[in-house]
């Protein structure tokens, strides 16, 4: 039973450490130049909106196969080979067309197999019942999934960043989605808007012959949106959206509406003034996400490098579309596919509810523990105490995130703890009625209490690691708060409960334990 | 008051024949289970939102909830409700959709939809605050489910694999078999009290398992010592003995865990109150269980296998 001064000492100060790293969350602002960690509230305790978005894969692989169709009919054009009948299916991931006659088939397999892959086995080409099938692979798909998920982060945090939008957490979660979660709003409705557009604008002329209800070739037949009319846009794209350095919301000096006007890169300038200069008299069409905003007449070549858009904007629509055109283009649509919005005072009757409960919980243990087991059972209180401290400090150092089945875990936390005093308690107090002496049977009733806990904590622990790995969201929360509340019950019972025992017997020697 | 404890549950001398009662607990235990599964699939669980996937908007209306107004608001937008209905206080509404089929039109949908009803109920009652607005894909609540049941079945597997290593296997297939009774029991009483089955439920029905294991190592832990310690005692006759070695830290640890469960349970508000509750339920059960199911499966196991193997070696 003896206890090193060293050991001691180490025991106390990991203690008074933990109270040290408590006291910040106790702070309402902590001060900025100090290393200071705190526990974060969950969005379930504090208010605020949690966005799961999934990325749309088929729209990457439609978009793939575009590319891919433009390169192989140029390909085929090359070698001189004819084709016909053209098709995609992005949902299986497949296109397709048939050569001019059957005797060119091998040949235009052979062009076709040998366009650039983007990364290794992206395509596979065969032939089907005399049709050339182009399938992209499952993997290959991903991979540029993962590619654009990363991308799409960087958008969404610019997007979010400028509504102003407070600590928003944007987190990327397995191949295809992103979790967004936004404390203190709790009504999305804006940033889904924002998100839920992919912000892709281009610039294109009308095909000539306007008029009429089916598109020309090489153009398709895109919907104005403020007049509703179905307009022949070429499929070209003149001038990309990628290509702007910078835009912003202006209220038109000549109207008095909200317009947008946005500035481009040297290129983009360079392309946008060839187009105007050659293209005089017709009509440019400004497109977003294939709906024309609007598709004004050229008047004169446009060589500043600036331009306006002034559709039916109000404040707040060319506000977004500013924020979004800065922000830059998704790669491919998001959707919401799970939304949680808790109202601020929903969260604040939890804490208080949930703090009430902890509160009520903890006297009523340690009344229990002190009824029950004495001094010995106030000592165990005193654990429990720093218990409940390390595990804050613990949480506070990793900034993790409390919400309510954490608070729960928390609760559970204290039981277990309160379970090993009770152990070594029972133990010692059996072998006092054995007959030993004071010292040896507390010394004996720890060892043997020991393995038990180790044992029933151990498989606490497992159970509840394997919860961790494989569970989501709030089941998470949850293991996290148990997994580091059985490391600090076996520090605080097996050395803060012993060296308190310890102490009380060195210094007043009895003769009978209070068990 | 703090020389010597002030009250115990058992006297320590006392030795009460639990194994007499084994056919009775047992019997008991198999039929109140039994009855649990035939629950689970009549009426069934009540799924909440993460595993049905839909919409719930919970709201807070000045003065108290006029539903006929909220009704007809959401039918102008063309929203039928499953269920409108008051929690808690009048003024508290709770309105539930249902999203039965999938598909990434249906998810969509989803997502407007909650906008829609946001806006019903605010347009209907001005000065009606949204609490919470939660809506889930179909896709998403099959994940939730699938990754549920997943993280459930692994943490028993890790239970089974320790106990096995660190006992015997009569040991193991016990505690399972109680572990996978405690757990039927747990779905009936869902069943019967008809409390939301969402995902902080199986973080309530894994803290039950696991506490329940906790509670069953410690018994078994005091058998092993006690096979080890007395190689000629009948097996019966040794398991008695350690249950009623360790009653009294059984009960105590029971009785402080149901302690601070207990308030969670009154106090802990609408989304704690129903963990608290399964909570509480599952310590009895997880209590009762250890001395009066895992002990005489133990028996019936090992009775012959566990004792010849000791006096040999």
């Amino acid at each position: 039973m003896y206890y090193s001064r060293l050991k001691m000492m180490g025991v106390l100060g990991i203690c008074l450490l933990g109270l040290l790293l408590c006291i910040p969350n106790f702070m309402r602002a902590p001060a900025p130049h100090m290393p200071w960690r705190q526990i974060h509230l969950g969005l379930d305790l504090r208010g605020g909106s949690y966005l799961l978005m999934r990325l749309d894969q088929q729209s990457l692989a439609g978009d793939r196969l575009q590319t891919l169709e433009d390169e192989a009919r140029q390909a085929l054009l090359d070698k001189g080979l004819g084709y016909r009948d053209f098709q995609r299916d992005a949902a299986h991931r497949i296109l397709s067309f048939a050569p001019r006659d059957a005797g060119e088939a091998e040949a235009a397999m052979k062009v076709v197999a040998a366009l650039p892959q983007t990364v290794s086995n992206e395509f596979s080409v065969a032939n089907q019942d005399g049709r050339i099938v182009l399938t992209l692979g499952r993997e290959a798909v991903a991979q540029r999934a993962r590619e654009a998920i990363s991308q799409s982060i960087e958008i969404v945090r610019r997007r979010i960043d400028g509504t102003g939008a407070i600590d928003p957490e944007i987190t990327r979660e397995g191949d295809d989605r992103i979790v967004v979660e936004l404390p203190g709003i709790s009504d999305p409705q804006r940033i889904k808007a924002l998100l839920g557009t992919t912000a892709k604008m281009t610039f294109r002329l009308l095909a000539n012959s306007a008029g009429g209800t089916t598109a020309p070739p090489g153009a398709t037949m895109l919907t104005d949106i403020s007049t509703g009319q179905p307009l022949p846009v070429s499929d070209h794209v003149e001038v990309d959206g990628g290509d702007l350095t910078n835009a912003g919301a202006v209220i038109d000096q000549q109207s008095g509406n909200w317009a947008v006007t946005f500035t481009f890169d040297r290129s983009g300038a360079r392309a946008f003034a060839d187009t105007t200069r050659a293209n005089v008299g017709r009509r440019f069409a400004i497109v977003l996400d294939n709906k024309v905003i609007e598709a004004p007449v050229i008047q004169t070549p446009i060589t500043g490098g600036n331009g306006q858009i002034t559709g039916n904007f109000t404040a707040q629509s060319a506000t977004d579309l500013a924020l979004m055109l800065r922000a830059g283009a998704l790669p491919a649509p998001l959707s919401v596919i799970e939304q949680r919005s808790i109202g601020p005072s929903l969260g604040a009757d939890s804490i208080r509810a949930g703090g009430i409960s902890l509160g009520v919980g903890f006297v009523l243990v340690i009344l229990f523990m002190v009824l029950f087991y004495g001094r010995f059972g106030l000592y165990a209180n005193v654990a429990l105490l720093a218990n409940l401290v390390l595990m804050t400090a613990i949480l506070s150092l990793f900034q993790a995130t409390l919400t309510l089945p954490g608070m729960a875990g928390m609760l559970l936390t204290l039981g277990m703890a309160v379970d090993a005093n009770i152990l070594i308690n029972e133990r010692i107090r059996e072998e006092v009625g054995r007959g030993r002496t004071a010292l040896a049977a507390m010394q004996a009733g720890f060892e043997r209490a020991t393995s038990t806990i180790v044992d029933s904590n151990a498989t606490a622990f497992l159970a509840h690691v394997m919860l961790f790995v494989f569970g989501t969201g709030p089941v998470r929360g949850f293991a996290l708060t148990i997994t580091i509340g059985i490391v600090t019950t076996l520090f605080t019972t097996l050395l803060l409960s012993r060296l308190l025992m310890v102490r009380w017997y060195a210094l007043t020697r009895p003769s009978v334990l209070p068990v | 008051m703090l020389s010597c404890p002030l009250f115990r549950f058992v006297r320590d001398d006392k030795r009460i024949p639990f194994m007499r009662g084994r056919y009775a607990g047992l019997t008991t235990s198999a039929v109140l289970s039994l009855l649990s599964v035939v629950l689970f699939f009549a009426p069934g669980l009540k799924l909440g939102l993460d595993f049905r996937g839909g919409i719930v908007v919970e709201a807070h209306t000045q003065g108290p909830a006029d539903f006929g107004k909220l009704r007809a608001a959401l039918a102008e937008q063309h929203i039928t409700a499953a269920g409108i209905q008051s929690f808690g206080a009048p003024d508290d509404v709770l309105i539930q959709l249902d999203m039965p089929s999938s598909g990434p039109q249906q998810e969509a949908e989803t997502q407007q939809m909650v906008d829609h009803v946001r806006h019903a109920v605010v347009e209907a009652q001005p000065g009606t605050q949204v609490l919470r607005a939660d809506a889930v894909g179909a896709s998403v609540s099959k994940e939730l489910f699938r990754d549920g049941l997943l993280a459930l079945g692994s943490s028993l597997a890790m239970i089974l694999i320790y106990i096995w290593v660190r006992f015997e296997w009569e040991f193991a297939v016990s505690a399972v078999i109680t572990l996978v009774l405690d757990l039927t029991k747990t779905v009936g009483f869902l069943a019967i009290t008809r409390f939301q089955f969402d995902l902080v439920m199986v973080a309530a029905i894994l803290t039950i398992l696991g506490y329940s294991t906790n509670d069953k190592v410690v018994v078994y832990d005091r058998v092993r010592e006690n096979l080890r310690k007395y190689r000629t005692m009948p097996l019966r006759e040794l398991l008695d003995l350690s249950i009623n070695e360790t009653l009294n830290r059984t009960l105590g640890t029971s009785s402080t865990v149901f302690l601070a469960a207990l308030p969670l349970a009154i106090f802990g508000g609408h989304s704690l109150s129903g963990f608290a509750t399964v909570m509480l339920f599952g310590i009895v059960v997880g209590t009762s269980s250890s001395i009066f199911i895992a002990a005489p499966l133990l028996l019936l196991m090992g009775e012959k296998r566990l004792r010849r193997n000791k006096v040999a070696s």
